[in-house]
This record gives structure tokens, C-alpha cells and sequence, in this order.
């Protein structure tokens, strides 16, 4: 009983884990997909320097996300890491290459070089956004994974209409993030460029979260189990309905703050509604329901619970303020020091 | 080449390329901390530019441990499920402490520490840059930890058998505190410290020939010489004591260490020499009995040779020998480099002597090849088991990765790392051909001196 709301908790924070990481990361990974998109040298150096200080914290959640995934369900962070094992790999790149291409792009003055690492950068960004989102797709999809949770699939079988759909949806929320995102920091002529990508962003958004939406209903339909269940939990559809609404209505006011708010409430309510399809499976096997690794078949033992749960309450709020701080030291419009990328 | 031969293969080169960055960030942290500290304790920006120059080197080597450090992440359940799956419960605990305490804390605060010059007071950008050089060390804290406790385990419990086998969580602190965990750590962090004092010390050494930038080479060679020369001594001891805990814990490790096949109570320390393990033999020039005096203190208690065990059970002899020998032969050099520094230091003939300084420069190769030679130690001297006595590498493999998987990433990840070594080192170079004086770009601000009045600039 005890053990049960422990695993309940902790899918509870690897859950907002992913949250962080993808309201947070998802405007760095936005700003990258529209780095190209400037011209001038100094437009790409505000583009960098936007998300310079903060960005590595950012992807801290991530790491987070699957080592918590480690500690409190051992079988799904083995199952989800050795069955994506190609997906990961193209995500491990996609890091590092763009890690790299942020921290050494301004160190040359040379202009192919920049260049070179602008495009780097951009690239990155993109392959990040888009594999998340099929490795969603995936999950949603469920993973052919047998009784002894080993993979039986191909990595052809990653792509099909319907996972390549939720990775433009990853591709599409990101850049919508990341344009409402340099809203915030830019000002004069950058700030009157960055207004134009606003809107065609919101566009191609709402228009993957439609075809998105439509196709779940239609060919996933475990997808609404719970939903047609609990019927009350279909507020939290029509509640991500209004806050889609709520980001174009504030944007084109001039709202940019208000408008990333609620930029950053589609995206938390987007894994609700994932949350709220998949609940209790971590892993959907393909192959067999019964192979499914759930929350509650697969946790680890009250011992750890007990340990890893004191550590998040005394680390997480540490974290949540001076996270917060760093960001209040960091607000603002961006501009260029001796110090900067 | 069977998949887990590919997949050691793999680990190896990510975890080894990897930990080229995380010491030289760990010992530079040290440095800045003390280079910062004077600076606002004498408000000198002399000491300002000095730290400042070193945070550039840092954050280099930093955005790669970074870049690298992910792969470490997903690599457990990437080619390991079935050692995830079983270590999981135990190991875990120790992996999000490091993320949630130490992890964030390096992170959240790097940013503030790189770009934070202008923008907050000395006192509280010297809190980040502290809040950065404890969380990296505190980083090194948990992983030397969970892998301790591969070496070492304690604090837990074996449940179910086959490939449902697991170990499960009994004792946090035991598991934590388990009997090598100390030892190993301390000698971790001074080869991290090694790293940094021998960077700052070749850097300096490079400028002070060519008179270039002497008064800032001189400040930091001597905190450098200073860290070098307690370290180098201080990992002596350490490096005794690690030993011991080996002999007591893992005595297979320690007689592929030295090519001990038989137990004998005059074990002899072997200088150099070449194994081979089908034949039982070892070619070596030997000192007589001075294994049985560090290990033991005496020379009639015996010294457990690979002879008590199946050959089933014994690491590959010559490989753990030679990278053990090797991490021995690079402490030597630093200990040359280190007393060459102080007599240098001693004359005041830092710009003349030649030979000797062309040698310090090099020393910086030293710590580097130390500290991969160490982990190779360690880690092949655990084989055949991936956690000592209770599973076996062969077993802790994934089952649904298969060889041409395991290619395909090994090359990638080479070409990668080939690529990003090759950047590391060429920006490296251009960071410290720049130097402390380096020029800003057009249109920055510069760095602000908050010690003098608005407006002027340092």
C-alpha cells in the first residue's frame, strides 16, 4: 500500500522531471530550429547568448528524467534505453553536437567556421526535437517487447506515419516555444524580426496538435481508456484547447511574457494528456498487454523509495531556487559582454 | 569479436574519452577557487585576469564533459539492460543524488560563473564559482561511489535468480560508505587535482620562456607547484592505502596487478616486466619481497597469488599489469616535474633552463594518461565480474542488441570522438596562444573592474 504511493509519487516526478525538461530545454531546442532563420553575425551571437546561461542547466532535466527512471524503475530505464537503443543514439548526437556548437561556434572569427557550427547547432536542435517526439510516438504506439521485457522490433519499425506525426509535433511546439521565448529577450530590430516568425509558428503548431489529436482518437484509441472511464478528465482536454487559444491571443497584444506562460502550459498539458493515455503503462508491449511494464510492475523496492524520496525533497526545492535565481539574474533583454558567446 | 567484447569495447572508449574532461575540470575548479578568493581578498585584478583566463580553459573542458558525460547516462541500459535491470535498485540511488545534488548545482551555476562577470558583485559571482567547483567535485562524490560499489558491494540483498536476479537496496550508508568508496575517492580526486595543477603549471611554463604574459605565469605556477608537490606526495599515501583495501577485497585485482601466480610470503614488486599468462610467467626486474612489505607490513604473512582461484575467475594478467605499471611510471614523471619545479623556483630560473622546462611543459601529458591508466586498472582488474562476486560481465549484457548494433554505434561514437578530441585540442591551443591579454570581439562591453570607479574597465 505504502510501496504503491511511492511508485505513484515518483512517476508523478519523473513525470514533471519531463515537464522541466521539455518547457525549459524546449525553448533552447526552439531557438536553435530558428537559428537559421537570422542573418547577421551579431542577430546569431543574441540568438546564442539568450539561452547561453541557462541552457546546460536546462538539460540537467534530462539527465534527471532517466536517472530517475534508473532508481525508481530499474526494468523501464533497461527496456526503454536497449529497445531505443538506434533512437538514443541519434539523441546522444544530436547532444553533442550541439553542445559542442554552442560553446565553440563564437570562439573563431572566422566566418566558415561560425558557419560551419550555426548549422550545427541548427541541425542539432532539430534531430532533438524530432526524436523525442517519435520516441513518444513510440510509446504511445507500444514497443514489441516480449515476457522477459526483451525487444523483438527493428529500428524501421520506429518510423511509421503516426510516430513521424508526433515528431513534427515535437519539431512544431518547440520552435513555437523558442520564437515566443526570443520575443522576451530581444528588443528594437531583431525583437520586430522575431514578431514575424510568431505567428506562422503558431500556425504549423496548431496544425500538427489537430492532425496529432485526430489520428490518437482515430488509431490509438487506448489512448481515451481512462478518459471515457473518468469522464470529468476530459476538462483537461478542453482546458489544453483554451490555453492553445490563450498563446496567439496574447502574442499578437504584445503579451510576451503572459503568451510564454501559456506557451509553456501547452507543452506541460500535452504530457498530461500523454500521462493521462498511457497511465499505468511505462512501456506498452505491442506484442501482448500483459507484457506491459507498468508502474507498478516494474518499480524498485520501499528501501530505495524511501532514500531517493528524501533526497528529491531536500534537492529539489534547493534546486527549484537557485534555479530561479540564476534565471531572475539572467532577466531580460539579451546583450553582449566581453564574456558572452 | 562476440557482442560483449564490443560492447567492453564500447564502454571503454565512452567512459575513457570522457574522463579526460571531468579531472582537468576538477582540478582547474580548484585553482579558480583560489585565484578568485585572492582576488577578493586583495581586490588585485591582476588575480581577477588570472582567474578569468582560467575559466576559459575550464569552460572548454566543461561543454565537453558535458557533451560526453550524456552518453555515460544512457550507456548502463543501452548495451547493459540486464545489469541495470540488476543494479538498479542499489546503484540508482547514488546516480540521482548525483543528479539532484551535485549535477544541478555545476549546471545551474556554470552559467552565472562564464557570463556573470558584469552582471552580479565579485562576492556573489565568487559563490558560483564555489557553488561550480563543489558540485563537480561532489559529482566525482556519487559516481566513485556507485562504482565502489561494484567493486566492493555492501548494503544490499539478492533476491530471485537467472535473469530475474536482484539486488536489492538493505543499506543506504553501507552502500555508500562501502569498504573501498573512501579510499578510491580520495584517490580520484587528487589525480583530478594532479590534472588542473599540471595544466596551470605546462601553461605557465609555456609562456615564461618566450617572456610573454610573465608576471600572470608566475602567479599561477606557483599555486600550481604548490598544489603539484602536497599532491604528489599525498597521492603516495593514498595509492598505498587503495592498495591495500585491494589485497583485502579483491586479491585476484592485486596479483594481476603484479603478476603474482603463486601465493608466497617474499612477494616481489616488479619495476618492469611483460606477463604471459598461458605459461604462468613473468619477465621482470624485480625488487624481492617489497609487495609483501606494502601489503602486509611483514614478510611472513603470505601474498595471495592467482594460484587460490580458477582461471575462470582471473582478469587478463598482462592487460591490468601494464596499465597499473603505466599509472605508476606517469606518477614518476610528475614527481621529476615537481621537483625540477621547486628547484627552478628555488634558483629563480624559470626563463632560463631549457631541457627541464620544455619537460614541465610536457608534464601535462602526465596526470592525463595517469588517471585513464588507473580506471583501466580498476576496471579491467574487476573482470570477469561486472560487480564483484555476484555477476559477471558476460551475464549483465542486453539480450536484444546485437553485434552489427554494436558496430554501427562504436564507429559513430570513434568518429565523433575523434572530431571532438581533435576541436578540444586546436581550441586548446588558440585559448592559450590568445592568453590572458585575449582582445574582445566588436560591439561586447568589457569586463567591468567593480573595484574602480563606473565606467573604467580593467
Amino acid at each position: 500500500m505504502v510501496l504503491e504511493y511511492c511508485q505513484i509519487i515518483w512517476y508523478l516526478i519523473i513525470g514533471v522531471s519531463v515537464v522541466m525538461y521539455t518547457v525549459l530545454d524546449g525553448f533552447d531546442l526552439g531557438v536553435g530550429c530558428l537559428h537559421l532563420f537570422t542573418k547577421t553575425d551579431n542577430e546569431r551571437r543574441l540568438m546564442l547568448n539568450a539561452i547561453g546561461p541557462v541552457w546546460d542547466g536546462n538539460e540537467v532535466w534530462l539527465i534527471i528524467v532517466f536517472g530517475a527512471m534508473f532508481v525508481g524503475f530499474p526494468p523501464v530505464y533497461a527496456t526503454i534505453c536497449s529497445s531505443f537503443y538506434f533512437l538514443i543514439m541519434i539523441l546522444i548526437t544530436g547532444l553533442m553536437i550541439r553542445a559542442v556548437a554552442i560553446e565553440f561556434r563564437s570562439k573563431q572569427e572566422s566566418r566558415t567556421w561560425r558557419k560551419t557550427w550555426d548549422v550545427m547547432f541548427s541541425i542539432g536542435s532539430f534531430v532533438i526535437a524530432f526524436t523525442i517526439g517519435v520516441l513518444m510516438g513510440n510509446i504511445i504506439k507500444g514497443v514489441p517487447i516480449d515476457q522477459n521485457e526483451i525487444f523483438r522490433g527493428s529500428f524501421a519499425g520506429f518510423f511509421t506515419p503516426y510516430t513521424v506525426l508526433v515528431g513534427v509535433l515535437g519539431v512544431t511546439v518547440f520552435m513555437m516555444h523558442g520564437a515566443i521565448y526570443m520575443l522576451m529577450k530581444t528588443e528594437g530590430e531583431m525583437h520586430e524580426r522575431v514578431r514575424r516568425w510568431v505567428t506562422p509558428n503558431i500556425i504549423a503548431f496548431v496544425a500538427s496538435y489537430i492532425a496529432t489529436t485526430v489520428t490518437t482518437i482515430v488509431y490509438k484509441p487506448h489512448m481515451i481508456n481512462l478518459m471515457k472511464e473518468t469522464p470529468y478528465l476530459f476538462i483537461v482536454a478542453v482546458l489544453a484547447m483554451l490555453v492553445i487559444i490563450c498563446v496567439p491571443f496574447f502574442a499578437v497584444r504584445g503579451k510576451d511574457g503572459t503568451a510564454f506562460i501559456f506557451s509553456s502550459l501547452t507543452i506541460t498539458l500535452l504530457f498530461v494528456l500523454f500521462g493521462l493515455g498511457t497511465y499505468p503503462d511505462m512501456v506498452r508491449s505491442s506484442l501482448d498487454p500483459s507484457y506491459s511494464l507498468t508502474l507498478y510492475n516494474s518499480s524498485a523496492t520501499m528501501a530505495t523509495f524511501k532514500v531517493v524520496l528524501i533526497v528529491a525533497g531536500i534537492g529539489v526545492p534547493l534546486v527549484l531556487a537557485y534555479g530561479y535565481w540564476i534565471y531572475r539574474i539572467f532577466r531580460g533583454k539579451v546583450s553582449l559582454d566581453e564574456a558572452s558567446y | 569479436m562476440d557482442v560483449v567484447t564490443l560492447s567492453r569495447i564500447q564502454f571503454a572508449l565512452t567512459s575513457g574519452f570522457h574522463y579526460l574532461y571531468p579531472p582537468l575540470s576538477i582540478g582547474l575548479s580548484l585553482m579558480i577557487v583560489i585565484m578568485e578568493g585572492i582576488y577578493i581578498k586583495k581586490k588585485d585584478p591582476r588575480y581577477r585576469k588570472i582567474a578569468i583566463f582560467w575559466t576559459k580553459l575550464f569552460a572548454l573542458s566543461f561543454a565537453l564533459g558535458v557533451a560526453t558525460g550524456l552518453v555515460q547516462l544512457f550507456a548502463f541500459g543501452n548495451n547493459w539492460s540486464i545489469y541495470s535491470r540488476f543494479v538498479g535498485d542499489v546503484f540508482g540511488s547514488a546516480l540521482a543524488a548525483e543528479g539532484v545534488f551535485a549535477f544541478f548545482l555545476e549546471a545551474g551555476f556554470v552559467g552565472l560563473m562564464l557570463f556573470g562577470w558584469n552582471r552580479v558583485k565579485p562576492g556573489i559571482h565568487y559563490l558560483a564559482t564555489i557553488c561550480v567547483a563543489f558540485g563537480a567535485h561532489f559529482s566525482a562524490t556519487w559516481i566513485v561511489a556507485a562504482n565502489s560499489w561494484m567493486q566492493t558491494p555492501a548494503g544490499y540483498r539478492i533476491v530471485g535468480s537467472g535473469s530475474e536476479m536482484r539486488a536489492e537496496l538493505t543499506d543506504f550508508w553501507a552502500m555508500i560508505f562501502n569498504p573501498s568508496f573512501l579510499d578510491r575517492l580520495t584517490h580520484v580526486l587528487i589525480g583530478c587535482w594532479l590534472t588542473g595543477a599540471f595544466m596551470v603549471i605546462s601553461v605557465s611554463e609555456y609562456y615564461l620562456p618566450k617572456k610573454r604574459h610573465v608576471d600572470f605565469a608566475k602567479r599561477s605556477m606557483r599555486w600550481g607547484l604548490i598544489i603539484a608537490v602536497v599532491m604528489v606526495l599525498l597521492q603516495l599515501v593514498s595509492a598505498d592505502s587503495s592498495a591495500r583495501i585491494v589485497a583485502k577485497y579483491q586479491p585476484t585485482k592485486l596479483a594481476a596487478m603484479e603478476g603474482i601466480f603463486e601465493t608466497t610470503s617474499d612477494a616481489p614488486m616488479n619495476l618492469v616486466g611483460w606477463v604471459d599468462q598461458s605459461s604462468r610467467s613473468v619477465k621482470a626486474i624485480k625488487v624481492p619481497g617489497l609487495l609483501n612489505i606494502l601489503v602486509n607490513r611483514d614478510l611472513h604473512t603470505p601474498v595471495v597469488g592467482l594460484d587460490q582461484y580458477p582461471e575462470t575467475d582471473w582478469p587478463k594478467v598482462n592487460m591490468v599489469f601494464q596499465s597499473y605499471h603505466l599509472m605508476i611510471y606517469m606518477w614518476g614523471g610528475m614527481c621529476l616535474a615537481a621537483i625540477l619545479g621547486l628547484i627552478m623556483w628555488k634558483r629563480k630560473t624559470f626563463e632560463k633552463a631549457k631541457w627541464s622546462l620544455r619537460f614541465m611543459v610536457f608534464s601535462v601529458c602526465f596526470p592525463f594518461i595517469a588517471n585513464e591508466a588507473g580506471w583501466f586498472t580498476a576496471e579491467l582488474g574487476r573482470q570477469p565480474w561486472v560487480v564483484w562476486n555476484l555477476m559477471r560481465t558476460t551475464q549483465g549484457a542486453s539480450p536484444s542488441v546485437d553485434k552489427g548494433m554494436v558496430i554501427g554505434s562504436l564507429i559513430m561514437f570513434s568518429v565523433i570522438y575523434i572530431f571532438l578530441f581533435a576541436l578540444f585540442i586546436f581550441l586548446l591551443n588558440r585559448k592559450i596562444q590568445d592568453g590572458p591579454e585575449a582582445k574582445a570581439l566588436k560591439g561586447d562591453a568589457l569586463y567591468r573592474n567593480p573595484y574602480m570607479a563606473e565606467g573604467e574597465v580593467t
